[in-house]
């Protein structure tokens, strides 16, 4: 299953025409402590590049962005009792949302984990 | 801050350092025109000192203040007895003078003072939390409409008719640019609100129902069944209340199922101000719906050294942190007017303010007896609690309350000022009865009334 990232420090699951979308242990690392996640609904849209849900942190509150077009299908309920998982398990349990995929072209231009790596690094 | 006199030679050295040679250099960028070049035209030479003190003295004598006659006017606003002792306390420099003053390593008696405001608020309207106030009850109203949007993704609102016409107004001025669409009535004259209209009026597409307790004709009614049929198709209920004072007295909005409960508060602590500043309270029954609430929120803690301690929470909902996405566009709150309010409240305990809601609608009973005594006069509310509807038949109440000022008594509001041009509403009257009325105020307001009736017949 290919993982992909964005310069907005999102990572996107591809599995078929689904998709599973997060943040990344870089993001949460600058972000700090989470103390909620607010989630889009189940059912709606989101485009690639828009925001998508809020991530709110003990010193700041951030966009997440959509890094494909497509509908909301499944949201992570977890994250509302315990939003530290973004903290702890950013890449697997601490997961956001997952989409239908409109449009497997719009994967093109994203960044693989080493590229990833790399941009993170000289960020 | 320090005070820093200037002499001319600083001035000089200060011009000469920027290379400016006079202070007029400095506005040069404004055109000509737009510069004044000598007297303002038409504007007349100032008075000394002494003949100002006189004009404004002649002009102060020709107002009628609220201490000074008998007192009947509410409508929103309430004249009650504040205590020595609130204006003691929030005169002291700590209070009065700091700006902002959240931080928690300096500032725990602000921010515990706002704790126990949230609390006595919270216990009032039968909530679960309550912010550290808004500017006002009509602006806390349209944050509760924009905050039911925000928990329901619905754009729709439905005011009750008998809404305080001015919170009406202050909706519908905001919901011009949010999109939001605002269902609003006018009371009808009736002895009870008229709550199947109101439901009938509710959609799948609202989001919330907005319901003043007591309304705007000083009536009383069991707001649980709004509360269950706006539940039913899945809108939040609002209660706004004017006068809490009342609650005193009364079931709280919170306890009847209202999800979001806001006021105004000014009628404790507070006094009448000339209209403010005043004090929105506002809060929520559901402790889900803190996330979603707006302003500012207070909470305990306990510091490093396990000591109980206050910070503000949350303020990641909040404008400075959260730019355009807050929950409101309003990053501060009525501070000082809390403090009056915290401050009345704690000196009369619960025990207190009930007495006082007693006292307050003993005199608005004994008010209302004496005044269906007059020929052509009836009260129109079934219940009520210290303000209730006159209905002068045949009569225009905004001209018998000007007469009645004439006459050295306040008598009331007019309905027909509050909804000016609506010609089914003249002829009614709302009064305000509270602890400041004594029984001979009400008998001269009865004997005043009652001759100008009989005159204009």
């Amino acid at each position: 299953m290919p993982r992909y990232f964005t310069e907005e420090h999102e990572w996107i699951d591809v599995e078929g025409d689904s998709a599973t979308v997060g943040i990344t242990d870089f993001a949460q690392e600058q972000l700090g402590d989470i103390v909620f996640v607010e989630l889009p609904q189940v059912g709606s849209q989101v485009a690639k590049g828009k925001d998508a849900a809020v991530v709110e942190s003990v010193k700041a509150a951030s966009d997440v962005y959509a890094p494909i077009t497509g509908e909301v299908t499944e949201i992570n309920g977890a994250l509302e009792d315990d939003p530290a998982l973004v903290n702890s398990s950013p890449e697997d349990e601490g997961w956001f949302f997952r989409v239908t995929v409109a449009d497997k072209d719009e994967l093109e231009g994203l960044m693989n984990e080493t590229a990833y790596k790399d941009f993170a690094q000289s960020a | 801050m320090r005070y820093l006199p200037l002499t001319q030679t600083d001035r000089t050295d200060m011009l000469e350092r920027i290379g400016a040679e006079t202070i007029d250099d400095l506005f040069v960028d404004v055109p000509a025109v737009a510069q004044l070049d000598g007297p303002i035209h038409d504007l007349p030479m100032h008075a000394g000192e002494m003949a100002v003190e006189r004009h404004m003295k002649r002009l102060a004598d020709r107002n009628l203040a609220a201490g000074d006659a008998p007192f009947f006017l509410g409508a929103g606003a309430y004249r009650h007895h504040v205590p020595a002792s609130v204006d003691t306390v929030i005169q002291r420099g700590e209070f009065l003078t700091a700006y902002t003053p959240y931080q928690p390593e300096i500032a725990q008696g602000t921010l515990q003072m706002l704790f126990e405001f949230q609390t006595q608020v919270a216990r009032l309207y039968g909530c679960a939390v309550a912010n550290a106030s808004l500017y006002d009850g009509s602006t806390a109203c349209w944050e509760a409409v924009a905050m039911a949007s925000r928990v329901t993704r619905r754009k729709r609102a439905v005011l009750s008719g008998a809404l305080h016409p001015h919170y009406a107004q202050v909706v519908q001025t905001m919901a011009q640019f949010t999109g939001s669409t605002i269902a609003s009535a006018q009371p009808a004259i009736a002895p009870d609100p008229d709550y199947d209209g109101l439901i009938a009026r509710i959609d799948d597409e609202t989001a919330c129902v907005v319901v003043q307790y007591p309304d705007i004709l000083g009536r009383i009614s069991d707001i649980s069944r709004l509360a269950d049929a706006a539940h039913e198709k899945g809108a939040l209920l609002i209660a706004v209340n004017t006068e809490p004072v009342a609650l005193g007295a009364l079931q709280s909005p919170g306890e009847m199922g209202a999800d979001i409960v806001v006021g105004e508060g000014q009628a404790l602590g507070v006094g009448l101000q000339f209209g403010g500043p005043y004090l929105g309270l506002f809060a929520v029954r559901d402790p889900k719906h803190v996330r979603q609430m707006p302003g500012r929120l207070c909470g305990e803690t306990t510091d490093a050294e396990g000591k109980r301690g206050f910070v503000l929470t949350l303020s990641t909902r909040e404008q400075h942190i959260r730019r355009e996405k807050a929950t409101s566009n309003i990053c501060t709150n009525s501070g000082l007017c809390a403090l009056a309010f915290t401050t009345h409240m704690t000196l009369l305990g619960e025990k207190g303010l009930r007495e006082l809601a007693a006292e307050n609608h003993r005199l608005a009973c004994l008010a209302a007896d004496r005044l269906a005594k007059i020929p052509g006069v009836r009260i129109l509310n079934d219940a009520y609690f210290n303000e209730f509807t006159v209905m002068l038949d045949g009569h225009n109440a905004r001209e018998i309350v000007r007469a009645l000022a004439d006459r050295g008594v306040l008598g009331g509001v007019s309905l027909g000022r509050l909804y000016p041009g609506v010609e089914a509403l003249e002829q009614a009257l709302l009064v305000a009865v509270t602890e400041t009325s004594t029984p001979d105020d009400i008998e001269t307001l009865a004997t005043q009334l009652q001759s100008l009736l009989t005159e204009t017949e």
